[in-house]
């Protein structure tokens, strides 16, 4: 089982039948819950954007998107058409049922300002992070969220490539304008995003920008627009 | 280097340990017979919110395997232990751990009624539960590093499992670089899919030892170490 491919696969859906039609600006954050059946599109409006991600059951939020279960799920390491996002438990939060892209980075995690520092230097400190994002959205939620629920994310648009002799390279993404995946939900789940707005290396193509989100209800998934 | 050990211990295959390190004492770990598996979760003493970041830990060194000079970082940027000697040239950050309904797909139920303790139990229950003698839980439950396990990557992404990778007498030391919790698992690696049910016993040491020094191999082995070190020095010296 792998979901490894080279065929990008395109959405029937249609923008006009959507539930939730909204940008997110870079540096900025969403979150907030589907249920299961929906979907959910993420499109790179300008290319080569970084999409951090984390997905919850919603009714159990220690039942948290693992990126090495998910990995160890498929044998492959990049995610795109076909992939199960699992939990630790096991179970599929989520599958990848459209990816125009072809490629995105489960290893990465998220810029903080702490690995900033590490990563860049001390002038980077206070530099806007994605961690910022997601400990901001979680609070703003509540509901007993809070840093001991931000494992490791998915870098939606990202490209982490890993060498057959244990290196790991940030490169130039394969994404482009419009490009987009689009997921459906196996449960109710919350899904938590920071648009990054790191400067310092080629994730967002040194220009963050918007990106938008797409959601339709599961009825609108059952009879696509013809 | 390490010093005399404060203690030792025998771990057998597929049991659970943990114990709170001192900056700078070591942790070894001896791969008994050859073919061992250690799931290794870090987290710091002093404030269980943080913990190893294997994210940080892979971007901030350009790796994807762990061996001697490697920092652990947590998500704080701050290095929690050091990989400061390896006989065996690679630990998997990859593949995670196995859960229990892994293992039963795989060799079927397991009890205490049927197989004593000799029972199989996947290493996310059994860290959970180490986790929770500690006040913690699930939430605390991070990716794992697997200690004497290679696991590779081709160019199309795939997971290549390399089956019997750690020699017998296979030796890795860890530093504490932060006063850390440690737990180790050692059930077998959650790729490993062999036939029999074979966990591999780990002969483990904590020695006396010193914080890393000015000229420490793994703290000048990048620029970002030295300054992940230097992080930790103001926060924990």
């Amino acid at each position: 089982m792998s979901a490894v491919t080279d065929q990008l696969v395109e959405s029937a859906l249609e923008p006009a039948d959507a539930v939730l039609d909204l940008t997110v600006a870079p540096g900025d954050g969403w979150i907030g819950e589907l249920e299961a059946g929906q979907h959910l599109r993420i499109v790179d409006l300008y290319g080569n954007q970084a999409v951090d991600t984390l997905f919850y059951d919603a009714h159990d939020y220690a039942n948290r998107y693992s990126a090495l279960d998910t990995v160890r799920g498929q044998g492959a390491i990049y995610l795109t058409t076909g992939s199960r996002l699992l939990t630790g438990r096991g179970d599929s939060l989520a599958t990848i049922v459209a990816d125009t892209c072809g490629r995105h980075d489960t290893l990465g995690g998220a810029c903080s300002q702490e690995s900033n520092v590490v990563r860049y230097g001390e002038h980077t400190r206070h530099m806007h992070a994605c961690r910022q994002t997601f400990l901001t959205q979680a609070l703003a939620w509540g509901r007993g969220l809070d840093k001991r629920d931000l494992a490791a994310n998915i870098n939606f648009f990202m490209n982490v490539p890993v060498t057959a002799e244990g290196g790991l390279t940030f490169e130039d993404g394969l994404s482009a304008p419009g490009k987009y995946l689009e997921l459906r939900a196996d449960r109710d789940m919350l899904v938590l995003i920071s648009n990054c707005p790191q400067l310092n290396n080629p994730c967002n193509g040194y220009d963050p920008t918007p990106v938008k989100l797409l959601a339709w209800a599961p009825d609108a998934v059952q009879r696509p627009h013809q | 280097m390490a010093g005399a050990a404060r203690f030792s211990h025998r771990l057998p295959g597929g049991a659970t340990w943990s114990h709170i390190l001192r900056r700078g004492e070591v942790l070894e770990l001896v791969d008994v017979g050859g073919g061992a598996n250690a799931a290794l979760l870090l987290i710091a003493a002093r404030d269980p919110s943080e913990r190893l970041n294997l994210p940080d830990t892979l971007k901030a060194q350009h790796v994807a395997r762990i061996t001697a000079g490697v920092a652990l970082y947590s998500d704080m940027g701050r290095v929690m232990a050091s990989v400061i000697e390896d006989s065996c040239g690679w630990h998997d950050p990859l593949a995670g751990h196995a859960r229990n309904a892994e293992l039963e797909a795989l060799y079927g139920p397991s009890s205490f009624e049927t197989d004593g303790n000799g029972r199989r139990t996947g290493a996310r229950e059994e860290l959970i539960l180490e986790l929770a003698k500690h006040g913690l839980g699930e939430h605390n439950l991070m990716a794992t590093i697997n200690l004497f396990s290679k696991v590779t990557v081709d160019e199309d992404g795939r997971l290549r499992f390399h089956p019997d990778h750690s020699p017998a007498s296979a030796r890795v030391a860890l530093r504490a670089d932060m006063e850390v919790l440690v737990l180790l698992n050692a059930g077998p690696h959650p790729l490993d899919g062999s036939p029999d049910w074979r966990p591999r016993p780990i002969e483990l040491a904590v020695r006396v030892g010193e914080p890393a020094a000015n000229d420490d191999f793994t703290r000048v082995a990048c620029a970002e170490n030295e300054r992940g070190f230097a992080a930790t020095d103001r926060a924990c010296a």
